[in-house]
């Protein structure tokens, strides 16, 4: 069960995992997302359903290494197995009914936009996709996107490829030019909360999708709350997207970073971490 | 000898707040009998009306005193699953103890202390139920707590075929993501989960009912009736401003990352938890005991229990509240919060409270506790623990919008046989009560069963 069938590096430390998960196939919708975990001692991890094949029975997940449980991810190899695989869990967002949409993707976000864009393709609506990323080495998926959008740009903070700047630069210049009825942006919190400043002053509908810090995914422990139009949401049953003019994003970024410095003692191992008392079983 | 219960040996305070070990320690044989011998064995054993499962209490506690510990074992067992875990959680003071004729002048009889007694004595020991053909048909239990164990665990007796969904990848809902280690060792709660398999109960793990496959689904795959027991999952928080703070948690995220992650492992186990020096639990039920000890064990220099009632009100075992003294916990009762504080960077550095007073008795008998003008004042914490409830959850529901619910978002259940509007359809435990007790949710899982054997018998017909 949950055996990986492919596997390919997409980008500097981001990987793209076929898995073997017949009954979450057959279920998964655009949005939603699913949790893992590789062995007895791993973290839950939360991952977007980046792709999924009801016939082969797989789906897709694409992983970005940023600390010990996503490297322990992109390790796997062909023929290995998740320990867990919990999903699709989350609220699967509405695709059908939509004229023009501009789908805008920062980093690592284009992997969990992608399986949107596709059903929103499906579903009759003219894509206008701008990728941004880094630099050119981290840009990813940017053929599938191709594939479906009228018009697809690209952004690096560098210059590397495409327009030198930010998506944000892109997306004015669309909004100016064309009557978009949506816009869905994912990546990074801060990308997010700029590009739903700019889309309010145009007056466009926008998704976004958070990936708040989460342990059970089912609503059972609240970890992942988020303010949304002044009331507490939990990011796992109520989103992960949202509305992204009425998402408290400063309160995000504050909350994501909680366990940053964590991470470090998991890397170095060190026993106990800040004062614990426990000191045998 | 009639006066006193038997002491339960414990490990010292002072040592007990450094390690997860368990607390107490259990009976020897000697004092197992010599308890035994203090029950005056009723004709009329109003103890067991106190018992949600009605354990032959007398039957048992005779066996002890006889030295036959294993038959006491099966004797529990004919009535109880998880004799281990009720031993050491049930609230005996409230049920069968509370009933027990000795406790009218003297201790009543430790009931639980001898069931714990008489379950660890049997664990490795007993044989494995053989059971008949599980041909009756198929029965789907939803949720892996001490209600759908239960439920399915009779089930499979009565010879048919059950298979639990779970949505975590563990079984045994609050007893293993919930109770911590020191209270309940997670290897009995294991334990007693095997033996449920051995039965031949399936559990699948990884399966959200509600998200992977919805109830309807479930008939389609020939179930011919569901329980559902899927637990008060769903935190509350108090609502007031501050409470996304960086350290706000709630009672169910600090817990769950410490018992079903590990955390109190951590990096050897990779789930993080940050406790910090000074936390502050707010309520005083028994989940606000296991937080502030919990936080305690894991480092805090001071662990708080913030209450907005008195001494007197407070809803955890009053052992639980007594061990939670001798480890040091600080009690500031009275005390309702109003605000949630926070530094430049969203960290919790305090919590501002309003002191309350107790007022006329409200619908529930208890005291109403009303705010104290101008007595606001800041508690300095970096960490604040809500153990304020929990509701159900939603999900399945979601899913069957068919099955009625209270306005308390509760399943409407037949308190007797679990029906629900739907036909085919059995609840019981937290997601019909509400949050309750273990041997409660035990209780409505065994009267389901039974209910749900009548239902599918007549189906037949
Ligand atoms: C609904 C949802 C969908 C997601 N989809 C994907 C996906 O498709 N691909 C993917 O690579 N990642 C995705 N993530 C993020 C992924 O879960 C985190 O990258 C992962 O948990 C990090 O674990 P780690 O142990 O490797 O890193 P950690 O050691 O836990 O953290 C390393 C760094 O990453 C930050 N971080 C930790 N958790 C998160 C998080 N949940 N979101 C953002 N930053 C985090 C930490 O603050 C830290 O700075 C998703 C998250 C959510 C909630
Ligand atoms: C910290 C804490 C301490 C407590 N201490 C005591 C005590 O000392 N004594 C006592 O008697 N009681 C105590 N209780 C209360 C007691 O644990 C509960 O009343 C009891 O566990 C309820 O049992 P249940 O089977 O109804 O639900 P739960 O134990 O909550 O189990 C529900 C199960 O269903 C699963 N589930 C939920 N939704 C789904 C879904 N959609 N699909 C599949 N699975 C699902 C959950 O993951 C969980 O495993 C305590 C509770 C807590 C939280
Ligand atoms: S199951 Fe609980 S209430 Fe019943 S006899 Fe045992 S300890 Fe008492
Ligand atoms: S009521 Fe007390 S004394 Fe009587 S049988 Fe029950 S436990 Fe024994
Ligand atoms: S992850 Fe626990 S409630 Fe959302």
């Amino acid at each position: 069960m949950y055996r990986v069938l492919e596997k390919e590096v997409l980008a500097l430390k981001i990987t793209r995992l076929k898995v073997d998960a017949p009954k979450v196939a057959s279920k998964a919708e655009p949005g939603h997302f699913l949790i893992v975990r590789v062995d007895e001692k791993g973290e839950r991890i939360p991952l977007t359903i980046a792709d999924y094949d009801r016939e082969e029975g797989s789906i897709t997940i694409i992983i970005q290494e940023v600390g010990f449980s996503s490297e322990q991810i992109c390790n796997l190899e062909v023929g290995d197995e998740f320990l867990d695989l919990v999903g699709p869990l989350g609220e699967p967002i509405k695709t059908g009914g939509y004229n023009k949409v501009v789908c805008v993707a920062g980093g690592l976000g284009a992997a969990p936009l992608y399986p949107k864009v596709k059903s929103l393709h499906k579903g009759g609506a003219e894509i206008i996709t701008i990728l941004g990323a880094r630099n050119e080495e981290l840009l990813i998926l940017e053929g599938d996107f191709e594939r479906l959008s009228s018009s697809l740009y690209v952004t690096t903070d560098d210059g590397s490829k495409g327009h030198k700047g930010f998506v944000t630069d892109i997306l004015k210049q669309v909004l100016e030019e064309e009557d978009v009825d949506m816009v869905v942006a994912i990546g990074p919190m801060i990308m997010m909360k700029f590009v739903s400043q700019l889309t309010k002053e145009y007056g466009v509908k926008t998704i976004v999708s958070l990936n708040s810090l989460m342990i059970d995914g089912t609503g059972m422990c609240g970890g992942c709350r988020v303010t949304v139009g002044g009331d507490t949401k939990f990011s796992c049953v109520d989103g992960p997207a949202f509305d992204g003019h009425l998402v408290d994003y400063d309160e995000q970024l504050r909350r994501q970073n909680f366990y940053s410095k964590h991470e470090q003692e998991v890397k170095d191992h060190v026993f106990g971490g800040e004062g614990c008392r426990v000191n045998e079983g | 000898m009639k006066g006193k219960k038997v002491k339960m040996p414990e490990q010292d305070p002072k040592k007990r707040v450094n390690n997860f070990k368990e607390v107490t320690l259990g009976y020897t044989e000697e004092e197992a009998i010599k308890e035994a011998n203090r029950c005056l064995q009723c004709k009329n054993p109003l103890c067991m009306q106190g018992c949600p499962v009605e354990v032959d209490i007398p039957d048992f506690i005779a066996l002890v005193a006889e030295g036959e510990f294993e038959k006491a074992a099966q004797k529990i067992k004919e009535k109880n699953n998880l004799p281990a875990v009720c031993g050491r959680v049930c609230p005996q003071e409230e049920q069968c103890e509370r009933k027990c004729i000795v406790g009218i002048k003297n201790e009543a009889v430790a009931i639980g202390r001898l069931e714990r007694f008489v379950a660890d004595y049997a664990r490795g020991k007993e044989e494995i139920e053989v059971i008949g053909n599980q041909d009756k048909g198929k029965v789907a239990i939803i949720g892996a707590g001490p209600a759908g164990l239960t439920a399915a665990a009779d089930l499979a007796k009565m010879g048919y075929e059950v298979t639990i969904f779970e949505a975590f990848h563990e079984a045994g809902g609050v007893l293993t993501y919930g109770i911590p280690e020191f209270r309940l060792p997670k290897d009995i709660v294991k334990d007693e989960i095997e033996k449920i398999e051995k039965l031949g109960v399936e559990i699948k793990y990884n399966h959200v009912v509600g998200k992977i496959k919805g109830l309807e689904e479930l008939f389609e795959e020939e179930y011919k009736a569901v329980f559902i027991g899927t637990g008060a999952g769903l935190p509350r928080f108090l609502g007031i401003e501050g409470e996304n703070l960086n350290g706000v948690y709630s009672a169910n995220e600090f817990l769950t990352r410490v018992n079903l992650m590990k955390a109190y492992r951590f990096p050897e186990y990779k789930t993080p938890v940050h406790t910090g020096e000074k936390v502050a639990v707010v309520g005083a039920g028994n989940v606000a005991m296991d937080a502030a000890r919990t936080a305690l064990r894991l480092g805090a220099k001071e662990s708080i229990i913030v209450y907005r009632r008195g001494e007197d009100e407070m809803p955890a075992r009053v052992e639980e509240i007594d061990h939670a003294k001798e480890e040091g916990i600080r009690f500031e009762l009275l005390n309702n919060p109003t605000e949630i504080l926070g530094d430049k960077e969203g960290f919790v550095k305090g919590i501002k409270c309003i002191r309350m007073e107790l007022g006329e008795a409200d619908d529930s008998g208890r005291r109403r506790p009303v705010p104290i003008e101008g007595s606001e004042w800041i508690m300095e914490v970096d960490t604040v623990i809500m153990a304020i409830g929990q509701r159900p959850n939603p999900i399945l529901l979601k899913d069957a919008q068919d099955i009625e619910t209270t306005k308390w978002g509760t399943i409407d259940a037949c308190d007797e046989s679990g029906e629900t509007s739907k036909e085919g359809v059995f609840a019981g435990g937290d997601t019909v009560t509400g949050a309750a007790t273990v041997i409660e949710a035990m209780g409505a899982g065994k009267r389901a069963a039974r209910a749900i054997d009548d239902y599918i018998k007549n189906l037949r017909k």
